[in-house]
């Protein structure tokens, strides 16, 4: 009697992919901004607007693109990232159109620039794009390892991308800020795009670094302090974001890059003391510029009671009407294309997109809208926890810190959480930079998670366990 | 590393709960007064996006609504006789915000009222536009533009009413002001606006329901009716005990009279020549606090009297001592009074002693003329019993008669009134406020009307201001215009 028994190791079960998962994800997610638009066709219009299914279809056609890439070159990547963001940017191009629509709108633009163009088939070619970048790094960057060997690279793309907009002939000053420059007609907003390479700097640094910072130090009054001549980087990244707040008057961008790195060096070190120097650090340069630079000033003084400066400042008056957008809306919002929020006037549809989802859609779209950017922010910070390799987990959670603080940032200005600080809302806001840029931000998150999350390589078969025989004594 | 990760996370959710924190905040907590604030234009353009209702005045509207070409507001209000109906109406304006009536009943008149939700929940289905309910009010066209046209170019104000309702009459205050030249918000709406804001003449006041005048010798009446109440006098024909001159308790100054004949004057003869001596005397014996609970039950000191829109609250003085008692009981001194509330005070007597609330806005209906509201006449008060209130009729009317109002006589109608000429001013140097009150009687001895006229500082000559030559005229024309409206 002689029972076979396998002793071969069983293979992992192949872990589910989740692509089908996605796939309807994805059809929610190009069948509702399809619905909001004819709905704001219907509301303002009263009919269906014009193109609608040409529009839907190329909009299913993007994100279909999209998926298949996916499938193909990241199999067992996040199921939840792709069709949130093709949500958000299906319903952003929506929100756009809709002020498009508004004469308020158009007037406004015509008695400052003489003409009126329309920003939605412009933000619909720039997701085209972004959709095709997308599809490139996820063909291109098969492992977000490789981006390690550009880590220095990387940090003089960033200085060069986080200067440009102060050189001279390049940079344009937009109210005030100095985060765009133009070339050939073209507004580029180079901080969008210094925010990822940045990350890939500072993940490449501090997983070299990490074991210094993290070891040699010295305990002070419950805190482990680094050494003096660890202080170093740090101090360097907070230098560089005051120069930005300074001489670029970027209060977001600054804040954004500085908060990345305090996250990123925590994660790394582990070394509850860095959270607090950061802290202390950014207070201080906070208070700082805080005084000094009138640009800040003035967006304190607006955050802190918009409705006492309303009718002798602009910064105050876009605050409170701002917030009172936020507040005509209600619970349920007055629904699409019924609102006032064009009242706010510049940038409705950029910085202040927002303000649109508070009116129209109310309490509900607003805690909607948040929790959808709060799903991709997790989702990344899971990727960051997956992640096998040091790198790929400093680089996810880098990328997904910095785009909570955006989140928070924006939101919070709009909603006069927070000082208003001139960023805009991924996804939603009109402009080719911030579209592209958080693609590809999606497109790198769901190449961590793709490698983090599939199945380790079958071991190769022991030969041992072929060949030799079991001798039982019969 | 995934320690921090966790807390990391941790961060990050709290980044996002407290945007959901401030989310609530903004639109749960704060959003209706966020909504309502006055920065916020979206009030105004709710306002205007449809067609207004109308004010009404006897079946016809007196206001209308005109299609604008501007992006923010669809409709601008317009007025019918604008300058006429303005103490009436008030103003709705999309750039310097409404009033009276127009901002009272914006709900009614926008469609926005609580109590139309039924019909805009039915026009959500039958794809009805949004339309405003209307404001039918109890004015008579016919005597409004007999006051108006009767003050014409003087200063003043007049108001009438149906003392057996409290229904308004007639509302009106000159120099007007005409609410369609700043309905919108072009440049020369702006003009507009602030040449009246900062006019001389004060036109944007009401001056029948927002200013008030001592109220002279017409206030005699309300001190009559207190001695009377009170039982100082009984007979309005016995004689007085009023010396002459009559010394102003606690000082030395004499009480001036014009007329003469006043010592120990009766009741009845002292209201007709307008004696001051005698009715400082009867105030003085009255006392302060007797004199304050007649003069509120008239409705003085009462600063809610809406109607609906809110007059400003007459004067009677709680705490002056017994000299400025009895200035005050000739309605000097401190003592101040709207003409809506000297009507009020000709309508309690005219209506033998009860007080009717006053009221002019009759129904508000819905845009399908179902009526959603309806005023039913309430009374106020009763300051004078039925029997002293006809003595009190009976001393008006021989005012009227044989006294100084003799110029409001109407052939074959009884009418009562009294006249009054008020001095203000440092040591009385502007010129004085002419006043006139009268009531007229019906056949059956009811009254369908009670007016009351003050003619600010005209033209005239200061010894030609007195209620008779001046303010009379103009009761006269507007009992006529009742009488012949209604009989």
């Amino acid at each position: 009697m002689s029972v076979v028994t396998n002793t071969t190791t069983i293979g992992a079960i192949e872990a589910p992919s989740r692509r089908n998962t996605e796939l309807l994800l994805l059809a929610f997610a190009v069948v509702i901004p399809i619905f909001a638009y004819a709905n704001v066709g219907l509301a303002i219009h009263g009919e269906l607007p014009p193109g609608m299914f040409l529009y839907g279809l190329g909009f299913a056609v993007l994100a279909g693109i999209g998926h298949l890439v996916v499938r193909r070159y990241a199999k067992y990547a996040d199921p939840l990232l792709l069709p949130i963001a093709t949500l958000l940017n299906g319903l952003g191009v929506v929100l756009i159109w809709r002020l498009d629509q508004s004469e308020r709108l158009q007037n406004l633009a015509k008695r400052s620039f003489g003409t009126f163009s329309e920003s939605a088939p412009r933000q619909m070619m720039y997701t085209g794009l972004a959709l095709a970048l997308f599809a490139v790094v996820l063909l291109v960057l098969k492992d977000h390892r490789v981006l390690q060997r550009f880590t220095y690279i990387s940090m003089a793309g960033a200085l060069i991308l986080l200067i440009l907009p102060v050189v001279p002939g390049l940079g344009a000053d937009v109210f005030g800020a100095k985060i765009w420059i133009s070339v050939g007609g073209f507004s580029i907003q180079p901080g969008e795009f210094a925010k990822i390479v940045i990350a890939i700097f500072f993940a490449g640094y501090l997983m070299v670094k990490r074991d210094a910072l993290a070891l040699a130090s010295r305990r002070f009054m419950g805190l482990y302090l680094p050494r003096g001549r660890d202080l170093g980087p740090i101090l360097m990244i907070w230098a560089v974001s005051l120069l930005v707040l300074v001489f670029e008057n970027d209060l977001g961008t600054s804040l954004l890059f500085f908060g990345m790195f305090v996250i990123m060096l925590y994660v790394a070190t582990e070394r509850t003391s860095w959270i607090v120097i950061g802290l202390l650090m950014s207070v201080g340069g906070a208070v700082v510029v805080g005084t000094f630079a009138s640009h800040v000033k003035v967006r304190v003084t607006a955050w802190l009671d918009p409705f006492a400066c309303y009718s002798t400042s602009g910064a105050c008056e876009q605050v409170g009407q701002s917030i009172m957008s936020f507040g005509s809306g209600g619970v349920l919002g007055t629904g699409w294309g019924q609102g006032n929020s064009d009242l706010i006037g510049f940038a409705a549809n950029s910085d202040f997109i927002f303000s649109t989802v508070g009116e129209e859609l109310g309490l509900t779209g607003v805690m909607a809208f948040l929790l959808l950017y709060g799903l991709i922010i997790e989702r990344g910070v899971r990727t960051a926890l997956a992640a096998r390799d040091p790198f790929g987990k400093l680089f996810a959670v880098g990328l997904s810190g910095a785009f909570a603080l955006q989140i928070f940032v924006v939101a919070g200005g709009v909603m006069g959480l927070i000082p208003l600080t001139g960023m805009t809302m991924p996804f939603l806001a009109s402009g080719g930079s911030s579209v592209l840029a958080n693609w590809v931000l999606i497109a790198i998150l769901i190449r961590i998670s793709d490698t983090a999350r599939r199945p380790a390589p079958a071991p190769a078969p022991s030969p041992d366990s072929e060949m030799t025989q079991v001798v039982r004594p019969s | 590393m995934n320690k921090p990760l966790r807390r990391i996370s941790l961060f990050c959710g709290l980044l996002v709960l407290a945007l959901l924190i401030r989310t609530n905040w903004l639109q749960y907590v704060q959003a209706e007064e966020l909504s309502t604030r006055k920065e916020n234009r979206r009030v105004q353009i709710a306002q205007y996006a449809t067609e207004r209702g109308n004010i009404i005045v006897q079946g016809q509207p007196i206001t209308g609504s005109a299609v604008t070409d501007g992006s923010d507001y669809k409709f601008k209000r317009t007025y019918l006789d604008g300058p006429l109906w303005a103490p009436v109406t008030g103003y709705a304006s999309q750039a310097f915000g409404s009033t009276q009536l127009e901002s009272l009943d914006d709900g009614i008149l926008t469609g926005n009222d609580d109590r139309l939700f039924f019909d805009r929940t039915i026009g959500m289905f039958t794809g009805e536009k949004k339309q405003g309910g209307n404001v039918v009010t109890t004015l008579n066209a016919a005597a409004q533009k007999a006051a108006y046209e009767k003050l014409g170019t003087k200063k003043g104000a007049v108001a009438a009413i149906d003392p057996r309702t409290g229904a308004i009459l007639a509302l009106v205050s000159t120099p007007s002001y005409d609410p369609s030249t700043f309905a919108g918000n072009s440049k020369t709406d702006e003009k507009a606006w602030v040449a009246l804001k900062d006019s001389e003449d004060k036109n944007l006041v009401n001056r029948a329901l927002r200013e008030t005048y001592p109220p002279g010798s017409t206030f005699k009446v309300v001190t009559a009716a207190a001695a009377l109440e009170n039982g100082v006098v009984s007979d309005i024909n016995a004689p007085t005990d009023t010396p002459e001159p009559y010394i102003l308790p606690g000082t030395k100054t004499p009480m001036v009279n014009h007329a003469s004949g006043c010592e120990k004057a009766t009741l009845n003869f002292a209201l007709q020549v307008s004696c001051n001596s005698v009715f400082a005397n009867m105030g003085d014996k009255v006392g302060r606090d007797k004199m304050v609970e007649t003069a509120q039950k008239f409705g003085f000191n009462n600063d809610k009297i809406d109607i609906p829109v809110r007059a400003f609250a007459s004067v009677y003085d709680k705490t002056m001592g017994k000299d400025g008692n009895a200035q005050s009981s000739i309605g000097q001194f401190n003592t101040a009074a709207t003409p809506l509330q000297m009507a009020m005070v000709t309508a309690a007597i005219a209506n033998d002693g009860k007080l009717m609330k006053p009221y002019m806005v009759e129904q508000l209906t819905a845009p399908n003329l179902d009526t959603i509201e309806k005023h039913e006449p309430q009374e106020m008060s009763r300051p004078v019993s039925p029997a002293n209130a006809q003595k009190i009729q009976q001393m008006m009317v021989n005012v009227v008669e044989n006294g100084t109002g003799t110029t409001a006589k109407i052939k074959g109608v009884t009418v009562g009134g009294k006249t009054g000429t008020a001095q203000h001013g440092e040591k009385n140097a502007k010129r004085p406020y002419a006043w006139f009150i009268s009531y007229a009687e019906n056949p059956d001895g009811t009254s369908p009307v009670a007016v009351a006229v003050v003619i600010e500082d005209s033209a005239a000559d200061r010894e030609d201001i007195t209620g008779g030559g001046l303010a009379a005229p103009v009761a006269k024309a507007v009992m006529e215009a009742v009488l012949k409206n209604k009989g």
